[in-house]
């Protein structure tokens, strides 16, 4: 076997695959780097606002409720055919890519916002009694004192969600989106081995995934010593 | 006029009511202290009177003017004159101690930073803490905390602090630096509530001492009143049992 494989790996490694994968990569990375991004900022407000205790803002928090407890149990390939049949008669033409993408950002907010919000919480209620007699308002004391308290408690989770979710990504091949897994089967229909389409593919992920969490490691260090 | 003025104040919560009808006024620079056992509302009374727990009767005026708890601005302007110091200080985790100390100042009331640092390292220098400026809390003791905590209320100048058993969580042998700064706070013209358990210090410092017990205020006078020839007999009874051991 392995004579047939570095028989036929210089034809595999040519320019024209090494760009193939490059591009499918780049479409695996934008999907989670657009996807946690959005997720993290709309993460964040739901997770404020359903701290949040003012009465005006108690129809927001029920659908911020729903909308999280809804999207949490869905599976994503469920989400991304949802999606897929929503917005394609809405707006004809969407690319799948996307379509794949709008799946994602729901279903990161709806992750990250329970990951946060559990960060909020961990922050002890006295800390925010302090800020409030000095009076901080609701903002200030979210970005001076609740925040980079918080992160300490985020961090961790929210880097292991991340490297999930670019495995997950991959469900997006079953839109036709030609990202890493699909491009992977692609090569080896053309006639590639499995092994080295597929040992190829799972060396990128393995690429992707792997400074993260070095990187989370590094902050949690950072985090705790401060 | 009084600076400031407590009439008739109930606080509930869960239904139950822990402050029933509190009447208390101080005059500018009095050191007022509370005492009684657990559960008396004494440190309920220092939360409603900052609005931490805001009261369900009755009314608070301060030089005069009623505080309305439902209103963000009046409560703003109320904290712009009062400050509390909380048993368990409660400095903020993630600031170092001059950054503690300044961030009121420079976030809330907006004055130059530079100002607002060079106030605050003069209260450190006056709590004893100048050489800490650049520690966080968790390097520090409970009572270095505590004297930067104090810091921390008088840099918004107020001139009510209120102190909730600001030396229940210490080490015996940290009591005494943390009294001693009070000590040094009670010539400057702020009027001061405290909530405290060491009877020596409150007899030493306050011009009048108020007993409490089951949500009202029993007795009021000044110490030597209190402590010698208390006219109620559940204060008799309390001191007794304090100053005993």
């Amino acid at each position: 076997m392995f004579a047939r494989l570095i028989e036929e790996a210089p034809m595999f490694f040519n320019y024209h695959n090494f760009v193939f994968i490059m591009e499918a990569m780049g479409r695996t990375l934008a999907m989670t780097v657009v996807g946690c991004s959005v997720g993290f900022f709309f993460g964040l407000l739901i997770a404020v606002l359903r701290q949040s205790s003012l009465p005006l803002l108690l129809p927001l928090r029920v659908l911020a409720i729903a909308f999280v407890e809804t999207f949490r149990r869905i599976p994503f390939l469920v989400i991304l055919f949802i999606v897929l049949f929503v917005i394609e008669p809405l707006l004809p033409g969407t690319s799948l890519f996307g379509i794949a993408t709008v799946s994602i950002c729901l279903l990161s907010t709806a992750f990250l916002s329970e990951i946060i919000r559990s960060g909020l919480e961990s922050v002890p209620r006295q800390q925010i009694e302090s800020a409030r007699t000095l009076n901080f308002s609701s903002l200030q004391m979210l970005f001076t004192v609740v925040l980079p308290q918080s992160w300490r408690v985020i961090v961790p989770p929210a880097t292991a969600f991340i490297v999930m979710f670019i495995k997950d990504t991959s469900l997006a091949s079953q839109l036709g989106v030609i990202e890493l897994t699909f491009a992977g089967k692609m090569l080896v229909n053309r006639g590639a081995s499995p092994i080295l389409g597929y040992g190829v593919i799972l060396m990128c992920y393995f690429a992707l995934s792997y400074p993260l969490s070095r990187l989370s490691a590094y902050l949690e260090r950072r985090l705790a010593s401060s | 006029m009084h600076h400031l003025e407590i009439k008739d104040l109930y606080v509930s919560y869960d239904k139950e009511t822990v402050l029933k009808g509190v009447t208390l006024s101080s005059d500018k620079g009095e050191v007022v202290s509370l005492i009684g056992p657990s559960g008396s509302g004494k440190s309920t009374l220092l939360r409603a009177l900052i609005g931490l727990t805001p009261p369900s009767q009755g009314q608070v005026l301060v030089g005069g003017e009623a505080i309305d708890y439902s209103s963000r601005k009046s409560l703003r302007t109320l904290r712009e004159e009062m400050a509390i110091v909380f048993q368990q200080y409660n400095l903020f985790q993630n600031m170092t101690v001059l950054r503690n100390v300044s961030i009121a100042p420079v976030k809330i009331q907006k004055r130059a930073r530079r100002e607002a640092e060079q106030d605050a390292r003069v209260l450190l220098e006056k709590v004893g803490m100048a050489d800490k400026q650049n520690a966080y809390p968790d390097e520090l003791s409970g009572g270095q905390q505590q004297r930067v905590a104090i810091a921390r209320a008088l840099a918004t100048r107020p001139e009510i602090l209120l102190l909730d058993e600001v030396t229940s969580a210490l080490d015996p042998e940290r009591v005494n630096e943390v009294l001693d700064t009070i000590r040094a706070l009670t010539s400057e013209g702020i009027t001061m509530i405290i909530v405290s358990h060491e009877m020596a210090f409150v007899r030493e410092v306050s011009t009048r001492v108020a007993m409490m017990d089951d949500g009202g205020i029993v007795e009021i006078g000044p110490p030597s009143q209190i402590f010698d020839a208390p006219k109620e007999s559940r204060t008799r009874d309390f001191v007794s049992k304090i100053l005993k051991h």
